[in-house]
């Protein structure tokens, strides 16, 4: 029973994710003339994926409990706002600016979800709330507290070698994150209770809740751990970049919810994958940044993307179908 | 069996939101080993009484025995502790989860230590495999199948199966063949029969007496509220039981009605009923 025919491989959650990654690769190589060489030892996309990808990982999870967040569009310069004016501008050790970053992001995470199970507020609407707050309180802090949109950053030698040094000259270090993270959230997810009780959540909450799944709390948790994790690339990004600003994280918003809904997650809730939401974080990353290799003109990237979220939820309907339909064939 | 106490009474119930008296002095007891069909109309109460079966909600007078012994639920969750246990027309369960996963939900098997202890997929699938082939839907023996691959009569009876499994000692069946086609209702039936003869109380709630009579016991008919009727299998035909859910007239005389009223009003219907 565990050995894996084609047919189990076609009714995962993230098989649709697989074929937009080779879909695109190849559609590059053909017509855009990139060698597969260049492609891969190249490092902007796989940082860029990186970046993605951590933030898509509680986000996707929280798409499978069936909610969604959106201020982590905001959560991202806070993080590396907080860090920067605690840690640069007041010159506090590192480590006060990195808990400032990280409790902002768990301060955020508990407003969303405290909002979203008290109110019948729907999660999309509540999140946008806190993502215009919360920009605006980052703007208005940074101008009232140090006169400026930008500030400056020097982070310690082990600070910068654990959240944002580059490898091998070009790879930046939060590329390991992203792996250690996609691990352990691939562990939470299948592996463990909780795991079941985030799909059972997402697929009827009402019944969740009548076999004891304490869905409150976990929806809290996943919101705390959705922000938390924007406020912590943020903080790479300035430890990396050795200054913060105000302005910018407004791209992730739609760039993780395209990679996770092409990496299979069902965006209603109750279905997907985490090695899916990794690849398509991955595929978003390959089309966006990819395109710089290739003859095409890089103008057409978004509507590379447009066609690629499109073939990729009509692939993963269909899958998802099979696998709905599928039976044992001796039965049949 | 039919001579010990009942597991579940309801004496003198009643039940109002404010104002409106949606239940009135209901009477009922449902045995070990035995169905107790509940028929009634739509907008009859059948659904508050399930509910207050249920523990949803409280009764508004009345009391509920269990055991003979007066009980009063905090909520659903202590209801489903004593054994109480309600499935719904398409069952608590999880369109896109996996048999196995469904089946355990809130209370899933798990091995190995501490942070490490994991979802313990093999027992899940072979426990909700064989829960379900026991009550003979032997069909279903694969517990990686989705739940939505299912047809409906094998969802009720997963969501029976995992009922009985996790200890209910009464179970309430809330129109569990209305969205059926014949044979699956048939397939639930005899889920219902199997239940029964392990000895669950059974509260068969239903609007098609066909079902009914097939599996029950004892009926008792719903009026607004109020239990119009009660009697035991055999007592009544099938006529008899269909005109009293349409509110104790037979259709001929509702027809004829209708029709000498618009006689006596240039052809208008008569206006609703208070």
């Amino acid at each position: 029973m565990n050995s894996l025919s084609l047919g189990q491989i076609l009714r995962r959650p993230e098989f649709g994710a697989v074929l937009s990654f080779v879909a695109v690769i190849t559609f590059y190589v053909a017509f855009g003339g990139v060698s597969l060489g260049t492609l891969f030892g190249a490092a902007s996309w796989v940082n860029f994926a990186a970046n993605l990808g951590i933030v898509a990982l509680p986000v996707g999870l929280l798409m499978i409990a069936g909610e969604l967040d959106i201020s982590i569009g905001a959560m991202i310069p806070a993080g590396s706002m907080s860090i920067a004016i605690l840690s640069g501008y007041y010159d506090l050790p590192i480590v006060v600016g990195m808990l400032g970053a990280l409790g902002l992001g768990v301060l955020v995470g508990l407003a969303n979800g405290f909002l979203a199970v008290r109110t019948s507020v729907p999660s999309l609407i509540i999140t946008l709330g806190t993502l215009v707050a919360v920009q605006g309180l980052v703007l208005a802090g940074s101008v009232i507290l140090t006169g400026a949109a930008s500030v400056p950053l020097e982070a310690p030698t082990w600070a910068k070698a654990v959240f944002g040094q580059l490898i091998l000259g070009k790879f930046q270090v939060i590329i390991l994150w992203w792996f250690a993270l996609t691990i352990v959230f691939a562990f939470v997810l299948h592996a463990t209770r909780y795991g079941n009780w985030i799909f059972a959540m997402g697929g009827d909450e009402v019944s969740a809740r009548n076999a004891g799944i304490p869905t409150k709390r976990l929806k809290i948790a996943l919101f705390v751990l959705s922000s938390t994790a924007a406020s912590f690339v943020g903080m790479c990004g300035a430890i990396q970049f050795n200054s913060a600003q105000v302005s910018g994280g407004m791209n992730y918003i739609f760039n993780t919810i395209v990679s996770i809904v092409v990496g299979g997650v069902l965006l209603t809730g109750g279905f997907g994958s985490v090695v899916g939401i990794f690849l398509g974080a991955l595929t978003f990353a390959v089309v966006n940044q990819g395109i710089y290799f290739t003859d095409i003109d890089r103008n057409w990237s978004n509507l590379i993307i447009g066609v690629m979220l499109m073939a990729a939820v009509l692939m993963n309907n269909t899958f998802r179908q099979m696998a709905l339909s599928y039976a044992p064939k001796k039965k049949k | 069996m039919s001579d010990n106490t009942p597991i579940l009474e309801l004496q003198n119930v009643d039940k109002s939101f404010g104002p409106i008296d949606v239940l009135h002095n209901i009477s009922l007891k449902v045995r070990a080993g035995e169905v107790l069909c509940l028929l009634g109309d739509n907008g009859a109460g059948k659904s508050t009484l399930i509910k207050t079966l249920a523990g949803v909600h409280k009764p508004t007078r009345g009391t509920i025995l269990m055991d003979g012994n007066p009980v009063e639920f905090s909520g659903p969750r202590e209801a489903q502790e004593m054994g109480i246990s309600t499935v719904h027309q398409f069952g608590g369960t999880f369109p896109l989860m996996s048999i196995g996963r469904s089946f355990f939900v809130g209370v899933e098997p798990t091995k190995g230590w501490g942070p490490f202890k994991v979802y313990d997929r093999k027992t899940a699938n072979e426990i909700a495999v064989k829960a379900v082939q026991d009550f003979g839907i032997t069909r279903i023996d694969d517990g990686d199948r989705l739940v939505g691959g299912l047809s409906g009569g094998e969802r009720q009876s997963l969501a029976i199966a995992r009922a009985v499994h996790f200890g209910a000692r009464v179970l309430i069946l809330d129109e569990p063949t209305a969205a059926l086609g014949v044979k699956q209702a048939a397939h639930v039936l005899r889920i219902v029969n199997e239940a029964k003869r392990r000895g669950l109380a059974v509260v068969f709630i239903t609007h098609q007496v066909m079902h009914a009579m097939t599996v029950g016991d004892h009926f008792a008919v719903l009026i607004r509220g109020a239990i119009a009727a009660d009697f035991r299998r055999g007592e009544k035909t099938r006529e008899e039981i269909t005109d009293l859910m349409a509110g104790g007239e037979t259709m001929a005389d509702l027809e004829a009605q209708i029709e000498s009223y618009m006689d006596a009003h240039e052809g208008q219907p008569p206006p609703p009923a208070q």
